[in-house]
């Protein structure tokens, strides 16, 4: 049940729990309790809108940012991973296989505020060996959601 | 000039669809929220589409062989095997057809001679009646029942049985109802087959979408049933590819044969194109369908608990994207029903009696819809009945 709910939550976080009890076969309180546990357990971490930024009105620019690490003796890459994921310029920062080892999700008004964050906060981090930034143009999906407007029902309206 | 005069009198006198009356009604109006719909809302998965566009772009723009390409007629052979429980040759006794409603066609052609009857269950599929009289045989509908979830009963056939009638066609899980059989009841008409020396016409278009952990039971899974039996699957509603037109007829080679004789003379054989992306379907089926699958489940569970809600009866659809309740304490016929929907609150459901004159006292709601759409359509159609 628990993992049905999960994919319901995914396609759409405003699904109303008795809709919910609906489509899964099963009582409302089942539900509540069930987004409840997951509330607790920090499985469920929060409740977004997922947002066409290229629509909004408004300046800012995301970058990727692929990092660098020399890992410490003890903690590996938690230290600078949780120092990196302080700052409010980060929306995301993963850790990661391959020639890097933290992959940032930056966004900030302007290219030259994203430019400083990374010139004056990132690489002044104690063990940061380097940094390639890539500034985002345009998106096309995200969430599993594509951003283009979905087309119209191509069938038949009445069919056997 | 007269019709009667000069066309074939068997098709002329064939009655209309009720569907095709239904749509040019539904047709007239816009905005309106379709339930009516008897095709996935998936697209093709998109894997299977490129197959189908990296087929023409290397030239495979020609005929293939009349029962269709071998490689697509082997992967057919295992998936029938895993999935079915039969076993079939596929150099001789497998058949890609344009939809299963080819190989419906065909199938009737090849067994049929003038006068013979087929036993078929109603509610059915809108074009098992005409297909059969089409092809000069006589049709015998047989109820099924609210009562038995829409379940054949041996009963039922029984009464209906003559020396005259050669088979017996059949569809679960069904479209309209929502049924589907237990292994008691396909050992029970298998049986009742063999008794009365039938041929067995059964078309599992539906077979991988069964609901609340039941599993389908095909006919071909009864070996005793093997030699009488042809078998109909496809990929137009499992994998969401009826644009494409693809299905397959499985029979043992002695009617195959004579099946196969049609098709090669009507059609040569099935869209190149469109065996390629079927070829392509079958490397992943069990991936491509689940979360098409998960989804048709959720909005079934979620269109039987709204019509509880609403105080409409329905019996629990165990399988296909159909949900069959019932309208008849509203004390309006199906027609009537439908129509005013429509008018009222421009949601489009079929009557009943378009899958036969006993669906009457039914109405036929699609859930392979959005579940926005459905979640509209349920508050419209809850509405609607308060005002009945
Ligand atoms: C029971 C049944 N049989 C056959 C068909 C026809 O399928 P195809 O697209 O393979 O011709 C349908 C389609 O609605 C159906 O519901």
């Amino acid at each position: 049940m628990v993992e049905s709910l999960l994919d319901i939550l995914r396609s759409n976080a405003k699904e109303s729990p008795e809709n919910m009890a609906r489509l899964l076969g099963v009582d409302v309180t089942e539900v509540e309790n069930a987004i409840a546990r997951l509330e607790d357990e920090g499985i469920i971490r929060g409740w977004q809108a997922i947002i066409n930024e290229d629509l909004v009105p408004h300046d800012s620019v995301t970058a990727v940012i692929e990092v660098r690490v020399t890992p410490e003796r003890d903690g590996g890459f938690n230290r600078i991973a949780e120092e990196v994921s302080r700052f409010e310029e980060t929306e995301a920062v993963y850790l990661m296989s391959g020639a890097y080892d933290l992959l940032l999700f930056v966004s900030g008004k302007t290219l030259l505020s994203v430019a400083r964050f990374v010139s004056e906060k990132l690489s002044t981090i104690r063990g940061i060996v380097s940094t390639a930034t890539h500034f985002r143009l345009k998106t096309y999906k995200q969430n599993n959601v594509l951003m283009a407007k979905p087309q119209d029902d191509k069938r038949l309206v009445v069919s056997p | 000039m007269d019709p009667h005069a000069y066309l074939a009198r068997h098709i002329v006198d064939l009655p209309k669809s009720g569907i095709r009356e239904f749509f040019d009604i539904v047709s007239t109006r816009t905005g309106v929220v379709s339930l009516a719909i008897g095709e996935p809302d998936f697209d093709s998965p998109w894997h299977i589409r490129e197959a189908a566009a990296k087929s023409l772009d290397k030239g495979c723009t020609h005929y293939t062989g009349n029962a269709g390409l071998i490689e697509l007629r082997t992967a057919i052979a295992d998936y029938v095997h895993t999935n079915f429980g039969g076993t079939y040759d596929p150099a001789t006794e497998i058949l890609i057809t344009v939809g299963a409603s080819e190989g419906l066609d065909i199938a009737l052609r090849a067994i049929l001679n003038p006068g013979d009857e087929v036993l078929y269950h109603e509610p059915c599929f809108v074009s098992y009646g005409p297909e059969i009289a089409m092809a000069h045989g006589v049709p015998v509908p047989v109820e099924t029942r609210v009562e038995d979830n829409f379940r054949l009963s041996i009963e039922a056939l029984e009464a209906k049985v003559t020396p005259r009638t050669k088979a017996l066609m059949l569809n679960f899980p069904n479209n309209p109802t929502g049924a589907v059989l237990e292994r008691a009841d396909v050992e029970a008409i298998a049986a009742f087959a063999i008794r009365h020396n039938l041929i067995v016409i059964s078309d599992e278009i539906y077979a991988e979408m069964t609901w609340g952990g039941k599993k389908h039971v095909s006919f071909a899974s009864i070996p005793e049933l093997r030699d009488r039996l042809i078998l109909h699957h496809g990929y137009s509603k499992s994998w969401a590819m009826t644009g494409f037109r693809m299905a397959y007829v499985c029979a043992p080679k002695w009617m195959m044969d004579t099946i196969l004789k049609i098709h090669q003379y009507a059609i040569m054989c099935a869209p190149t194109t469109s065996q390629y992306a079927a070829l392509e379907a079958m490397r992943h089926p069990a991936e491509d369908m689940k979360p098409m699958l998960q989804a048709y489940e959720q909005r079934r569970n979620f269109l039987r608990a709204a019509f509880t809600e609403a105080g409409i009866p329905m019996h629990t659809p165990a399988g296909a994207f159909y949900a069959f309740p019932q309208i008849a304490k509203f004390g309006l016929t199906s027609r009537e029903f439908a129509v005013r929907l429509l008018d009222a609150e421009n949601v489009a459901v079929v009557p009943g009696t378009a899958f036969g004159a006993c669906g009457e006292g039914f109405v036929r709601c699609s859930y392979a819809t959005g579940l926005e759409q459905l979640k509209e359509a349920v508050t419209r159609i809850a509405r609607f009945v308060k005002t009945l």
